[in-house]
């Protein structure tokens, strides 16, 4: 069924009883051309853009789960194009330009809202950093614009200008980031992929990859064999186990991330705003509630939840930049699992066994990523080689020399 | 999260500074460096007693419930 204002109007005429589930639920079948283990963001899109653009269509999507219950379900939903490193930044541009035409694209609304993103600076050096990087980002075509203080203050009137210790000198303006609805990601995709006669396959968790010869069999499941001729991974926070499967080792370590929302309040917060210094950033959902985050617990874990000390670092990195944040009351919090590379790039690849491909890595910034990921990964399964805008998250790059760290922080998952 | 440091007693993680896999050979070659096991359960690492003795800590910790399993100083 498609969506649309006519259908609308119909259903309502006839009493609403015509809507249907937004994606079938079909059994196993017995072989697919290609598999994909992870039906998150970017497992979806992957199966999406495969049927879509290169007319794949005997598809399977598996979820140990439910559909929008994993890291897709879990984020702080925000969407920017402000990296300046060579291979990072035209991916995440490619990503942004995705998302402005994506609820059209999946004919679902995915409720992408550019309300803009403001990245605050507190010293000379850090706003020349900034420059530069805005001047990158002009340079590859996205808009951004640098803020003075006075503009900053204009802008965001509720940010702390008292602050003795990170006085506001400026700030880097993105108008076209913004949020989206992730659950709305989750489902958008899964409808669309769905329509084209891709199955999704829940509760579906994978126990064995086959393998002989080096080349990919098919899969275990807790719901029996699937044979395959293409398998493709992509499970934020369970990297390692399903790699493991195919008896590989990752450059990847999975640490907690803890998000925070509270409740409903009139608008306040009219951007997202990133008070980097203190790792520490904040949206208001179209609900009301403000969601914010922070920085990694720094230790591995799989828990998806993490140390009340990090709450505490939060909460007072977000009081220093917005006073006002203490009359909220918080009303929960959470931890996702993060999947984090070495350099703190992801990795979308071929791997050393003939027919299976891994997607991960994606740190704490797959949200955003996912059209560019999904569109990319289909384009490497579908035939063999990543679009430029991707080609730089080779798995061999580790080996190689050409890190991609954002951070500058080395091989220190923990710090990114 | 709380470790028991064996010259301090039981003190807050925030104490602590974590290291990451203490199994990870640093001899420099590519796979000590970038390649993990990463598992989910019982995994032994290095932490660093910062602000209290300052020793180098052995701890195996459950990665999935971040019960603390057990607690020797590194090296010895």
């Amino acid at each position: 069924m498609k969506y649309s204002v006519l259908e609308i109007l119909r259903q309502g005429l006839t009493g609403n009883k015509g809507w249907q589930p937004l994606w079938r639920n079909p059994g196993p079948k017995p072989a697919y051309d290609v598999v994909i283990i992870g039906g998150g963001g970017h497992g979806l899109a992957t199966a999406y853009y495969l049927a879509k653009t290169h007319g794949i269509r005997n598809i399977a999507v598996l979820e140990k789960g439910y559909i929008g219950g994993g890291n897709v379900g879990r984020n702080t939903t925000i969407v920017r194009a402000d990296y300046g490193q060579k291979g990072n930044s035209a991916f995440y541009s490619h990503s942004l330009k995705l998302w402005q035409g994506l609820s059209a694209e999946l004919n679902y609304n995915v409720m992408f809202s550019p309300r803009g993103l403001l990245e605050l600076c507190h010293s000379d050096g850090q706003l020349e950093a900034y420059n530069r990087r805005a001047n990158m980002i002009a340079a590859q075509g996205d808009q951004v614009e640098m803020l003075d203080r006075a503009g900053v203050q204009a802008y965001a009137p509720y940010l702390g200008f008292d602050s003795a210790r990170f006085p506001i000198r400026g700030g880097l303006l993105q108008r076209t980031a913004g949020t989206a609805r992730h659950d709305a990601v989750a489902w958008g995709y899964a409808r669309a992929a769905d329509r084209l006669g891709v199955d999704i396959l829940q509760k579906c968790e994978v126990t064995g990859i086959d393998i002989a010869n080096g080349k990919l069999q098919g899969v275990q499941t807790s719901r029996g064999v699937i044979r395959a001729k293409k398998l493709a991974i992509c499970v934020a926070g369970r990297s390692s186990q399903v790699a493991g499967m195919a008896g590989m080792r990752l450059p990847i370590e999975s640490h907690v991330l803890q998000a925070f929302v509270t409740e409903g309040l009139k608008p306040f917060i009219n951007t997202v705003i990133n008070f980097g210094v203190g790792h520490f950033y904040i949206s208001q959902s179209d609900k009301g509630g403000l969601v914010f985050g922070g920085d990694l617990d720094g230790y591995n874990s799989y828990a998806q939840r993490g140390s009340l000390s990090q709450v505490e670092h939060v909460a007072e990195a977000g009081m220093s930049m917005i006073p006002a944040l203490g009359k909220a009351r918080l009303l929960r919090s959470w931890g996702g699992i993060m999947d984090m590379s070495m350099d703190g790039a992801p990795i979308i690849d071929k791997t050393h066994i003939k027919g299976l491909y891994f997607n991960g890595g994606w740190c704490y910034g797959g949200f955003k990523a996912i059209p560019a990921s999904g569109s990319a990964y289909a384009r490497l399964i579908a035939t063999g080689s990543l679009p430029d805008y991707a080609a730089a998250y080779r798995l061999s790059r580790f080996e190689s020399g050409q890190l991609i760290n954002e951070e500058g922080t080395g091989a220190q998952p923990g710090l990114h | 999260m709380r470790i028991t440091c064996p010259h301090c007693g039981a003190r807050d993680s925030r104490e602590f500074s974590y290291l990451g896999d203490a199994k990870t050979a640093r001899d420099g070659d590519f796979a000590s460096v970038y390649l993990r096991d990463n598992p989910a359960g019982a995994h032994t690492e290095l932490w660093q007693h910062v602000m209290g003795c300052r020793a180098w800590l052995e701890v195996v910790r459950n990665t999935s419930t971040h019960e603390v399993l057990s607690i020797r100083e590194a090296g010895k």
